[in-house]
């Protein structure tokens, strides 16, 4: 018997669901074991995992970010209006875009920090403010029928794997939910601003009288997670290949379950993003399923991740009273 | 100058918060290799004076030089810089992080751009084996005990080379092994050189590890001494106050009727045309005696030891002893806020163990608490919401006053209790401390009850509040009830209760009443060697 320290219960709890769900599809459904099914989990959840990456810092730090999904939709309806209407570079368009993402982030910040008001509600105006903006940008869907999107985005920087009798095709957008989770572990853990997080989210009046800088923080945190949602936008339009001002609405909930699943603490101080990453592959694999099952209508998958994160409040309040 | 300059030295720092003078020109010298105890009662000026030397407040006057230099930090980091460290009561660390984090947690050292984890285990070994310790820096400091904690706190503030360690309260929470432990740390740092300043309450600790005391008392500067050179006796009366003299009881009754006389009118819930001859300090005659709350051998782990006590109606009983002593954690018990575990209670001679304030209130107990502004008063309602509260509370939610009747009880207690307000309907923060603490009595006073719990009524009140709050209690037990009265201040305790019950380090000590009730015998009783 393997003896799990208390706080890592539940990611494995994560891992063991992941491992369970997927033998079980296996054995269920034939075909669903193989690599093109594999790869489809991994295409079909790159921009759910880099939005869950934002909001693992947020909930991390003891906060909350609603405007996940709309900054998502502002970013991707922004990239394809300047590629085809304004005839930008999709490159410049893109990097526009996050800068976008990343200053709106920081705005949301810097009005919960001088103003000392309640992220929920900051986050709430700016869920309604990007959406809104979005609509400004361009009311209708924009196709991308750019070359360079097409050709270089979509063809040449999809890594071709010799898997499974006809190969395998990686898109560059897993390439990039891949790195952004690699990244975001190595800062989380081994970087000054990552350990602040924790503690912060741990316990704040502590972090302030060990010296820690809890503003710089918090307003790192705001900035990286409108920087994330306009990553997972970018990755959104990528795999649409097209814009849309009503895409992704209440897409942060699906990112805050992802985390929540994932074994963080919706009160701060606890998680990981690796167990972000495990609980997105969750929420992929139950999508997956109801597929494969047939009968089933596909909110049926909503049906099975309420329950999810039900479970896993109530392990992690067990947890915590037990810890007391 | 062949004489080193001290390595704390402080002179006549001040520091007033509006017209509250909280530090009045005191002085402070710590020397190097020395333990100096600060000692003190509640708003003696202690922690307001740590708070200057740590950079959280910035003083208004005076001087602080460290080691010779002039020293004025900014933020505790600034303090920490300079080499002033302190560990707080309540123990700031990450309760999620290992040991090894918390020690070096905003002050890692880094290789090729990332936390060198290694190093920071390392140095965190270090630190711990300083202390003499042998624990797992790995460990969660969550799942440690508080002693732990504690030490790894103190690991923490040394990892900065800390010329000066500031501990408050350190042992509040610690068992008698666990300050031993921690007592032998000390002396190994003062060995080292370093200067530590100790707050605490505990009399047998100072005298066991402390070179040198300073007392402080209404953010003045008492007295400083070597340790060895000061006896109980005169530390307790240096703490509290008191120039030492026979203080017996006719004397006592004497005062507490000139100033009622002098006052009444002022003040009037029941008759007072009789207050005069009838003294608030004489015990119920014995036909008409009857008990009203006995309290057995009580206990509760962490907050009281061993509390015995008895009321009678009619009766003022006064609950004396040092801060941290158990007198407002009995309040509690009593209160029901925090159940006792072992021992039992009677009130009205029938069983009583009240689960919560709600039960107590049932059985006709109010209590109001020693922090007026964070358990007591709803700050943005206005004085009458506040007074009827309770007794809304009482009735429960469907059994509502009307607004006629809340009108009348309200302005009636207004008008008996004196309250200085500029109408029923303003907030009652508008109000002075003095009148804020009669409204809170008047709340309780609404509901009727037989037994008042009273902690610290009189705390930050001016002379002239503290006499009517004392006029009022001694119209409550005219008129029957039960009063428990808590303050910190002996010559208001033994003027206004005809028995008092001292504790010491969580148990019941002595209990005193007729002509062996003087402030110095309750001060007798404090200060013995446990």
């Amino acid at each position: 018997m393997i003896r799990v320290a208390r706080r890592h219960v539940p990611i494995f709890t994560t891992l063991t669901l992941v491992a369970v769900t997927y033998l079980a599809g296996a054995i269920a459904y034939t075909n669903f074991a193989s690599v093109g099914v594999a790869r489809n989990l991994l295409v079909d959840n790159a921009f759910l995992a880099v939005a869950a990456v934002g909001a693992t810092f947020v909930i991390l730090s003891g906060a909350i970010d609603l405007s996940v999904g709309s900054v998502m939709a502002l970013t991707s309806i922004l990239i394809a209006s300047l590629i085809e209407k304004h005839a930008m570079h999709p490159m410049m368009a893109i990097a526009i875009s996050l800068a976008i993402g990343g200053v709106f982030g920081l705005c949301q910040g810097l009005i919960i920090e001088v103003f000392r008001l309640p992220p929920f509600l900051v986050t709430l105006a700016g869920m309604f403010f990007a959406r809104g903006a979005a609509f400004v940008v361009s009311p209708q869907s924009i196709g991308i029928k750019h070359p360079f999107v097409a050709d270089v985005l979509n063809e040449m920087l999809t890594l071709a794997l010799p898997l499974g009798e006809r190969g395998v095709s990686i898109p560059v957008t897993v390439d990039i939910a891949i790195i952004t989770i690699a990244a975001a572990a190595i800062v989380l853990r081994s970087s000054r601003f990552g350990r602040s997080v924790y503690a912060v989210g741990d316990d704040e009046s502590s972090a302030l009288l060990m010296g820690l800088n809890i503003r710089a923080t918090r307003l790192g945190v705001f900035t990286l997670s409108g920087l994330c949602s306009a990553l997972a936008g970018v990755v959104f339009t990528l795999y649409q290949q097209s814009g849309d001002p009503a895409a992704c609405k209440g897409f942060e909930l699906d990112a805050i379950a992802a985390v929540v699943i994932g074994g963080t603490l919706l009160r701060g101080g606890v998680g990981s993003v690796l167990g972000t990453g495990l609980g997105v592959l969750l929420l992929g694999l139950i999508q997956t399923i109801i597929t494969f099952q047939g009968n089933l209508s596909s909110w049926w998958t909503r049906i099975v991740v309420g329950l999810l994160v039900l479970a896993f409040v109530a392990l992690q309040a067990q947890l915590s009273k037990r810890e007391e | 100058m062949s004489q080193s300059p001290p390595l704390l030295q402080v002179s006549s720092l001040s520091k007033r918060y509006g017209r509250l003078v909280a530090l009045g020109a005191v002085d402070l010298e710590v020397a190097r290799g020395s333990i100096h105890a600060l000692m003190g009662e509640n708003g003696a000026g202690k922690s307001t004076l740590i708070k200057c030397l740590t950079g959280a407040v910035r003083r208004d006057a005076g001087e602080v030089r460290l080691a010779g230099r002039a020293c004025d930090p900014a933020s505790p980091r600034d303090a920490e810089s300079l080499g002033i460290s302190t560990v707080f009561q309540e123990i700031n660390l990450i309760p999620h992080m290992s040991i090894a984090e918390n020690i070096t947690l905003g002050r890692e050292s880094f290789r090729f751009g990332l936390i060198d984890r290694k190093g920071a285990t390392q140095r965190a070994k270090v630190a711990i084996a300083r202390l003499g310790l042998a624990i797992e820096v790995t460990r969660e400091v969550g799942s440690c005990s508080i002693a732990v904690q504690q030490l790894v706190a103190i690991a923490r503030a040394l990892d900065v080379r800390a010329r000066l360690l500031i501990l408050d309260e350190p042992t509040s929470s610690l068992d008698r092994a666990e300050t031993a432990q921690l007592f032998d740390i000390l002396r190994r740092l003062k060995a080292e050189g370093l200067g530590v300043l100790f707050v605490t309450h505990f009399l047998d600790q100072v005298y066991e590890v402390s070179d040198q005391i300073t007392v402080l008392r209404d953010g003045q500067h008492v007295t400083t001494r070597a340790t060895n050179q000061f006896p109980r006796f005169e530390l307790v009366s240096a703490m509290l106050g008191r120039a030492l003299g026979p203080t017996s009881s006719p004397e006592r009754t004497e005062r507490a009727c000139r100033e009622s006389s002098q006052a009444a009118g002022v003040c009037s819930v029941a008759p007072l045309s009789n207050v005069s001859s009838s003294t608030p300090t004489q015990s119920p005659s014995p036909d008409n005696y009857r008990e009203l709350l006995t309290v057995r051998a009580v206990s509760r782990p962490g907050s009281i030891e061993r509390a015995d006590l008895t009321i009678a109606t009619g009766q003022a009983v006064g609950l004396a002893g040092l801060l941290g002593s158990g007198r407002t954690e009995l309040a509690k018990v009593i209160f029901g806020m925090e159940p006792a575990d072992a021992g039992s209670m009677f009130l009205d001679g029938a069983t009583y163990a009240p689960r919560s304030p709600r039960d107590a209130i049932a059985r006709g107990v109010a209590l109001t608490p020693e922090s007026r502004k964070t358990d007591g008063i709803v700050p943005n309602l206005s004085v009458r919401a506040n007074i009827v509260l309770a007794l809304q509370a009482r009735r429960g939610v469907w059994r509502s006053l009307s607004a006629r009747r809340r009108e009348e009880i309200a302005s009636e207690l207004i008008e008996k209790l004196g309250i200085k307000a500029a109408g029923a309907d303003v907030p009652i923060s508008s109000l002075s401390g003095g009148n804020q603490q009669k409204a809170l009595l008047a709340r309780w006073l609404a509901t009727e009850p037989r037994l008042f719990i009273l902690d610290e009524p009189t705390r930050g009140v001016d002379v002239g509040a503290k006499q009517e709050i004392e006029r009022l209690i001694a119209s409550l037990i005219e008129r029957g009830m039960g009063v428990l009265f808590i303050s910190s201040e002996l010559p208001e305790v033994v003027r206004t209760c005809s028995r008092v019950s001292v504790l010491r380090d969580r148990r019941t000590v002595a209990e005193l009443s007729g002509d062996s009730l003087t402030e110095e015998r309750v001060m007798e009783a404090i200060a013995t060697h446990g």
